[in-house]
């Protein structure tokens, strides 16, 4: 009896086969697609694009050299003769410190968050599922991070290793990894709760498999939205260390400096301070809107 | 239809306490006697039905079948293999003959995976080569009654109940196995879908050669598939008949309790029973002996002191109640309320 069917099926499949049918895009084709149709995700996203090449070309597109200026025309309006967007308190040209500023910034902003992104996902992905005393140990690690106030943490390790950037950038990494780590595991635990990870465990599926297929994406979009404001807290920290001598040295620019740097001058010009800050401003809601734009792109139900 | 060979799955004694965990330093302080010493067996090509209050241990069974959850004690035989004992590589040969539908069609999908690749992830995680998995994956939604090239590459939230649940059988079968373990299958939908998604069930049974173990709270769900119908009561299993027997002359006083209160359109056949008062007692103290006695209109003395054990009352019906006991109380079973069943469904 269940021959009959099964060789009927058999020929309904192939029946089928003759169709023309829609092809499956792949996952990611399908995010694109969707992120396309997000206008402000896209503009957001050319920002970031434009932000990116004018510092990494700052050497070759800047009108003055980095450490140039003659302190005789120090804070300078915007629009004043050779300097469009005036000179800092030194006299040096803000359209040369702002570009040579994002090389700084955008790494101090990026790459901890990145790095953070990378290894708490994954550990939290592994307390999460593991559960038990693999979670205990990682997530009371993560307590012990948890403790110290995020600055104080980062100008304590920043000050253990010395400064300049590439400490900055462990600095910061250590100290935004446990937040990462513990979002990523209460979302694991809550994904692993679902019935349709029962399922795939009932499938025979292997860890690996169920955590990439289920897991993971699922942990994916609260994450990639947390690390996205994290950005824009990471290039800030990043200066509040240069501003205690952890950071980037003097005649290096980066906009957080820049920014402690001119606090001083706004009385004296208000327009010149306000840059750097505007600078962060737009660098950091762009990333915050492309985040927002991908996780929508990511989310079939909407 | 069932023959009396060796059957597919015989579980023997099985038992799942849950410990329950107290105090600043966790410790255990008490267990919920989930599943507690349950013995059954499903032949080839039955469906058994596994019926109970919620709270009884139904859904457990179910999972500790299948491994999700491990048995503290008891013996799981699958054919030739020991389930409980069985390695890692075993149990993923065993769950391509054994698999499970869950009640919840809403969230035993992945809300990101298309229907398609739901069903393929099956085969996939079972090293099916990939170029033939979308031909197999299209042939499990016919067999289910949906369209794969209008349903394969749709969402889960595009999809009604009924077509949701229709999809989990259809992955739950893609690897053809022998057993399927159905935990209240029908229990989120409309009746009307009910039916459809039980008949469809009746169908690939027919068509597949498939054994069921169907759990629902449902009599009437449970009735209309099961070829035997096993009835539990505060993780133990308090009868086991086949389905007619059990319907037309239920033994046990909670089964006469649990048809009375199944609602009747037909006055005349109208349950004279008082229906069951309050709640299960706790199942992590329940009652000394008998379980039941607290909420048994005919519970003795004897029923508070010795635990019924599960055994013949008649040829092939298991009941544990001392009213069907040997001995002394074989008295008792005068005056056995079995006529009541008879009143209320004719």
């Amino acid at each position: 009896m269940s021959e009959e069917i099964r060789e009927e099926a058999q020929v309904r499949s192939r029946v089928l086969e003759g169709l023309d049918l829609p092809k499956p895009m792949a996952y990611w084709h399908q995010v694109w697609w969707r992120f396309r149709k997000d206008k402000i995700g896209l503009a957001s996203a050319g920002i970031i694009v434009i932000v990116v090449l004018l510092s990494v070309l700052a050497p070759w597109i800047s009108p003055y050299a980095m450490d140039y200026g003659p302190v005789s025309n120090r804070l300078a309006n915007p629009f004043s003769e050779g300097h469009i967007l005036g000179t800092d308190e030194q006299g040096r040209d803000m359209v040369t410190r702002l570009l040579h500023g994002g090389r700084n910034s955008l790494i101090a902003g990026v790459v901890p968050v990145f790095i953070a992104f990378t290894i708490g996902t994954l550990l939290g992905i592994i307390a999460g599922f593991a559960g038990s005393n693999l979670n205990t140990l990682i997530m009371r690690i993560v307590d012990i991070f948890y403790a110290f106030p995020a600055i104080l943490l980062a100008i304590a390790i920043a000050g253990a290793l010395g400064p300049g950037l590439s400490n900055t950038l462990i600095a910061l990494s250590v100290v935004y990894t446990p937040r990462v780590i513990r979002i990523a595991e209460s979302v694991t635990v809550q994904a692993k709760g679902f019935d349709f990870v029962e399922a795939a465990r009932a499938s025979g599926a292997s860890d690996i498999h169920i955590i990439r297929s289920h897991i993971l994406p699922n942990v994916l979009s609260p994450v990639l939205v947390y690390n996205s404001t994290l950005v824009s807290i990471s290039i800030l920290a990043a200066a509040g260390l240069g501003f205690l001598g952890l950071g980037i040295a003097a005649p290096h620019a980066e906009w957080g400096r820049m920014l402690n740097d001119l606090r001083q001058s706004i009385y004296v010009n208000t327009w010149v301070p306000i840059l750097p800050g505007v600078a962060i401003f737009i660098t950091a809601m762009a990333f915050n809107l492309v985040s927002d734009a991908v996780r929508d792109a990511m989310d079939v139900r909407l | 239809m069932i023959n009396s060979q060796k059957p597919l799955l015989d579980v023997k004694n099985l038992r799942k306490y849950f410990p329950v965990r107290s105090g600043p330093l966790r410790r255990v302080s008490a267990h919920v006697k989930a599943v507690d010493d349950v013995s059954f067996d499903v032949k080839q090509g039955e469906i058994l039905g596994l019926v109970g209050e919620s709270g009884c241990g139904k859904s457990t069974i179910a999972r500790v079948l299948i491994r999700l959850i491990d048995p503290d004690a008891g013996e799981i035989h699958f054919q030739d293999m020991d389930v409980v004992k069985a390695s890692g590589r075993e149990m993923k040969a065993l769950r391509r003959r054994m698999q499970i539908v869950f009640q919840d069609p809403w969230a035993s999908l992945n809300p990101r995976m298309n229907i398609q690749d739901a069903i393929a992830f099956n085969l996939l995680a079972h090293q099916f080569p990939k170029k033939d998995a979308l031909e197999k994956v299209w042939e499990g939604l016919d067999n289910v009654g949906l369209n794969p090239a209008q349903f394969g590459l749709r969402y889960p939230h595009e999809l009604s109940g009924g077509q949701r649940q229709r999809v989990n059988i259809a992955r739950a079968l893609v690897l053809d196995p022998q057993l399927l373990l159905l935990d209240e299958p029908v229990s989120s939908l409309d009746k009307s879908i009910q039916a459809q998604v039980l008949n469809l069930l009746g169908e690939l049974r027919e068509a597949l050669g498939l054994t069921y173990i169907f759990i629902s709270h449902d009599l009437h769900v449970v009735g209309y598939l099961s070829d035997r119908v096993a009835v539990m009561y505060l993780g133990k299993v308090v009868e086991l008949a086949e389905t007619n027997e059990l319907y037309n002359k239920p033994l046990h006083p909670y089964t006469q309790a649990l048809l009375g209160s199944v609602p009747t359109m037909n006055p005349h056949q109208r349950s004279t029973q008082p229906p069951l008062t309050g709640d299960p007692p706790s199942p992590i103290a329940p009652p000394s002996g008998c379980r039941f006695r607290t909420r048994c209109k005919h519970a003795m003395e004897v029923c508070a002191q010795v635990e019924p054990p599960l055994q013949e009352a008649e040829a092939g019906r298991l009941v544990a109640c001392h009213l069907y006991g040997e001995g002394e109380h074989a008295n008792a079973s005068e005056s056995s309320p079995a006529g009541a069943g008879d009143e209320s469904l004719g």
